[in-house]
Parts: C-alpha cells; sequence; structure tokens
C-alpha cells in the first residue's frame, strides 16, 4: 500500500424518503393549480400584503391569514437567471439540460415574488420588467409542476 | 456589555480536498492550534460550542462527533447548525452568562466529500420550490441580477473582486485559491448562472477553525495578546426567497447597526479600519459593504475600483482573500474572525493592513444572505 494513499467509503445508493405534509394552505394551492388552473395567494388583515405561496402566518404583522384570493396567472420577471452549469435534479438524480431559466416572478395582484422556470426560445427577451404568462402541464397532478414554466409575452 | 475577548485561535489550511482527515482530525488539529496559540492546555476551557451542519456532514447530530477532538469530554458542550460566527455568538453568550470564564468554540466543513448543489438544493422549502431544483449558486445568480440591476454595478466590478481577493490569497498561507488573474480573466471564464462567471464564485472547501473566548478576568491569565470583543449582532430575513427585496441586505443593515452602535461607532466608515466579510459571490462583497453602510448604496463598486479595498487602501475588505480564496462553508465566517484577530495583533505578514485598531468580521446563513451577523472586534478594551 502506498503511503499516500487515503481510504475512502462511498455512501452507495442510500436515501432518506420522507413525506411532506403540505398543510391546509399548500393543499388548497396545490388543488387550485390542478383542478381550475388558478394561483392562489392569501392576504394579512393587517398590512394587506398579498402572499404566494400561502402560508398561515405574515411574518412581520405575526398576523394569522385565512382570506384566499387569485393572483396572476400573468405577471413581470423580478429577477432572474440562466443556468448554464449542469447540476443534479434532485428530482431524477439525473443531471439537467443546460441552458434553462430560472425566475422570481411578481404575479399580478401578489406583494411576494415566485419561483419557476422561464422558457428560453428567445433569451434576450428574459429581463427583468418582462411579463410573462404561465405554460401548463396538460396533465396536472397536484404539484408545484402543473406549471411547466412562464414564458415571456409581448 | 460585560467586556469579554478572542484570547486564541486556531485555523487548519483551507484545502481543496483532504482525504487524510476525518472531520474529528480537522477539530483536533485547529483546537490544538488554538490552545496552543492562547498558552492554555484543555483543562483550561471550561465548555465547548461545535458548529456544523448535519446535511454536509453526511450524518444526523454531527456536532457531537467532533466533541472528543474539540476537548469536550467530560465539559459541557452545546452545537449551533450554521455559520461560525453564529457558533461563535453562542459561545459569547454563555461566556457572558458568567456561567463559564472561557469557551472554545469551532466549526468545520468539508465541501469535498458530498454533492453541494443537491445539499443547497436541500435548504429550500421541499413543498414549493426544492422540486425546480434551485441551489446556492442559481440563489446568489438572481440575487446578484436583482442587485446590479438596482444599483447598475457592473459586471467588470464583479470581476474586479474575485481578481483582489484571489491576488490576496497568495499572501495567505491557510488560504487555497490564490491566483494572479485580470478582469478580462474573470470575465473569460465559463459562465456558470447569469451574471455569475466561474471566477466570480468561492470554491467548496475542506477547513476547520477553533477560537476561544474568555471573559475579562480570564483573558488576563494566559500568554495571548487579547482581542476585545466590541459588539456583536445577527438578523434574519424572511424564510421564502420570494418574500424578500433580494437586491438590498435589509438584515444585514440592522445587525450592523446594532453592533456598531454596541462598540459606540457612529461612523462606520471612518471608525472601521478593515473588514473580512462573507464573500461567497464577488457581487456579495460590494453588496455586504453597502448593507453595512462601509459603502454608499451602489457606490462600492466604484470605490473598489479606486482601490479603496486593496490591503493598502483607505478600508482593506477580505486581506486575508475572503471566501474567493478558500470557503470552508459551516467555517467560513469564524475564518473571518481569526483573520480579524490576526490583523489586529499585527500578526498578518504579507497580507498585514496599516491601520487594525477597530476591524469587523462578518459572516452569513442561509440562502444568499438570509441572515448576517457582525462582530466589531478591537485593540482596545
Ligand atoms: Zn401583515
Amino acid at each position: 500500500m502506498a503511503e499516500n494513499e487515503h481510504i475512502v467509503i462511498e455512501s452507495g445508493e442510500a436515501a432518506q424518503p420522507f413525506n411532506y405534509a403540505v398543510g391546509m394552505y399548500g393543499s388548497r394551492f396545490f388543488k387550485e393549480l390542478r383542478e381550475n388552473k388558478k394561483i392562489m395567494g392569501v392576504k394579512c388583515p393587517t398590512c394587506g400584503k398579498v402572499y404566494v405561496p400561502p402560508r398561515g402566518v405574515c411574518g412581520p404583522c405575526f398576523q394569522e391569514m385565512k382570506e384566499f384570493v387569485e393572483v396572476g396567472p400573468g405577471g413581470v420577471i423580478g429577477t432572474y437567471t440562466i443556468l448554464r452549469f449542469a447540476f443534479i435534479d434532485p428530482e431524477t438524480g439525473h443531471q439537467k439540460p443546460v441552458p434553462y431559466g430560472y425566475g422570481f416572478i411578481k404575479l399580478d395582484g401578489a406583494d411576494t415574488l415566485f419561483q419557476h422556470y422561464i422558457d428560453l426560445v428567445d433569451e434576450k427577451k428574459v429581463r427583468i420588467g418582462a411579463r410573462v404568462e404561465p405554460v401548463w402541464a396538460n396533465e396536472r397532478k397536484g404539484t408545484i409542476k402543473d406549471i411547466q414554466y412562464f414564458r415571456v409575452v409581448e | 456589555m460585560d467586556k469579554a475577548a478572542i484570547i486564541g485561535i486556531g485555523m487548519t489550511k483551507i484545502e481543496a480536498r483532504r482525504d487524510d482527515w476525518t472531520f474529528a482530525d480537522m477539530a483536533f488539529e485547529a483546537t490544538r492550534k488554538a490552545l496552543e496559540d492562547a498558552g492554555m492546555t484543555i483543562g483550561d476551557i471550561d465548555n465547548v460550542i461545535t458548529t456544523s451542519n448535519d446535511f454536509w456532514d453526511g450524518r444526523t447530530i454531527s456536532c457531537m462527533a467532533v466533541g472528543d477532538a474539540s476537548g469536550a469530554s467530560d465539559k459541557n458542550v452545546s452545537c449551533v447548525e450554521g455559520d461560525g460566527t453564529f457558533g461563535a455568538l453562542y459561545g459569547l453568550a454563555r461566556t457572558l452568562s458568567g456561567s463559564y470564564g472561557t469557551t472554545l468554540v469551532t466549526a468545520h466543513s468539508k465541501g469535498s466529500q458530498s454533492v453541494s448543489s443537491l445539499i443547497t438544493n436541500a435548504a429550500f422549502d421541499p413543498i414549493y420550490n426544492r422540486a425546480l431544483g434551485l441551489d446556492m449558486i442559481g440563489a446568489c445568480a438572481l440575487q446578484a441580477s436583482a442587485y446590479m440591476h438596482r444599483t447598475g454595478t457592473t459586471a467588470r466590478q464583479l470581476a474586479q473582486v474575485s481578481v483582489k481577493n484571489h491576488g490576496n490569497a497568495l499572501k495567505n498561507p491557510v488560504a487555497q485559491l490564490g491566483m494572479k488573474l485580470s478582469v478580462d480573466d474573470v470575465l473569460k471564464s465559463e459562465m456558470i448562472a447569469d451574471p455569475l462567471h466561474k471566477l466570480d464564485c468561492s470554491p467548496v472547501s475542506d477547513g476547520c477553525c477553533a477560537i476561544i473566548i474568555a471573559n475579562e478576568d480570564r483573558a488576563k491569565k494566559y500568554k495571548g495578546k487579547p482581542v476585545w470583543i466590541k459588539g456583536v449582532s445577527m438578523c434574519a430575513d424572511a424564510y421564502f426567497f420570494g418574500d424578500r427585496d433580494l437586491s438590498t441586505a435589509a438584515s444585514l443593515s440592522k445587525a450592523a447597526k446594532q453592533a456598531f452602535a454596541q462598540a459606540g461607532i457612529n461612523d462606520p466608515s471612518s471608525q472601521i479600519d478593515f473588514a473580512e466579510l462573507y464573500d461567497a459571490f464577488s457581487y456579495q462583497e460590494l453588496m455586504w459593504l453597502e448593507g453595512m453602510g462601509l459603502a454608499g448604496d451602489g457606490a462600492a463598486g466604484k470605490m473598489l475600483e479606486e482601490g479603496a479595498f486593496d490591503i493598502g487602501g483607505k478600508l482593506p475588505v477580505n486581506a486575508s482573500g475572503g471566501l474567493l480564496g478558500g470557503h470552508a462553508v459551516i467555517a467560513a465566517g469564524l475564518y473571518r474572525i481569526a483573520e480579524v484577530v490576526r490583523q489586529i495583533r499585527g500578526e498578518a505578514g504579507a497580507y498585514q493592513v496599516k491601520k487594525a485598531r477597530t476591524g469587523l468580521a462578518h459572516g452569513v446563513n442561509g440562502l444568499a444572505g438570509q441572515s448576517h451577523c457582525v462582530w466589531i472586534l478591537g485593540k482596545d478594551k
């Protein structure tokens, strides 16, 4: 054995399966996506801020939120990036083909930004402030991928 | 705040990959260095804080695996999951509680052992965000776009940060990635995620850092020159990425303001002599400087071009090479504290800054600066 040989042990195919409860707010959100192609937010009764995705508490007000409001489906790009390095897709364990776009989108009627993919058909049009709309999956399962991606519209 | 000081530091050399080290081996080396630096033995340490992250370490309760190597056997030991600056804040609180005269704090990371994009992806909300695959690099690219759009900071200015910090790293024996670069070298390096080129991104490294905090009485008992803790504060922004204004660092502004107030600093840009801050990506150095009020909003890029942040400049920033020079993830902020201590003692050798009476160290936890911890350290009690 070479003196400078240092042994490394691999974890192999070990996995840690986990079930995430999406809760009451998430269930409503995903059902509306799946059944009605609607994007739902929730409004704070104190400050009036509309949050997407919906959740039970407005952090700054420490206030319970119960009023669901429909937002979007259109909006504008708040910020974006174009991924050009191949990383491992956590869903599949395989490298995702590059390039592809990511946006944080200010949906109409919302006060927070919503994360999704942005189509790169015309890369030059992907800019902060560009108007976008969702492209829906044909077969919707009640997950964030019921929206395939957002595309820039004129 | 009662007085407390940092009386010992120990840094392992930051490296790309150390297969000859376990986590415990790294912690043992950093701990022994800190004790030697302070002129202490392990019996002089009253309690221990270890800092780690279970995903990065590939095991649960990762903090306990380095207990013995951190000298915690038969001692009260606790842990922090997050950046080393947050572990050090807990260590300071324990020291100031009056229960312990001295606290040893360690933070370790081995980026070489895992797939970093999977780990940072797992920091995102598993219900709405994680399945879309965003990781730390993508998240920070989104923030860089927003910051550049709002302030007009340019890609050349970002590249200049990389040139400066990789250049500084050449002078620091514990840095991993010293390189002599030009702005064009950075701009010609592979585009990873717009607007970040490969050389705008720090490496993910192996390393461990340890510091020893002592109360006023104990700080005088050992041979080490105490560096006094003048102010410390932390603040966290919203968890959901889309809730934040990514182009500003509101939580950093708050943390810095509180830390300055504790330290009796009312004009930070003239009273802070130098800073070591969390430049995981080039743009962050500029954005954090503005967030802390050490540069005007949108003005850091220009100051950088004028040489203000060079080792010989008006406000040297990351004279050590920063995270761009080597980024042992969880330990990165604790390295910043140790580097500030080194400067204040006048022991930084080839990267020693001229005026080092009062220095600032900064750490980040969470995605794209979700939470910030700011330390003001000084030569004078
Ligand atoms: Zn509210």
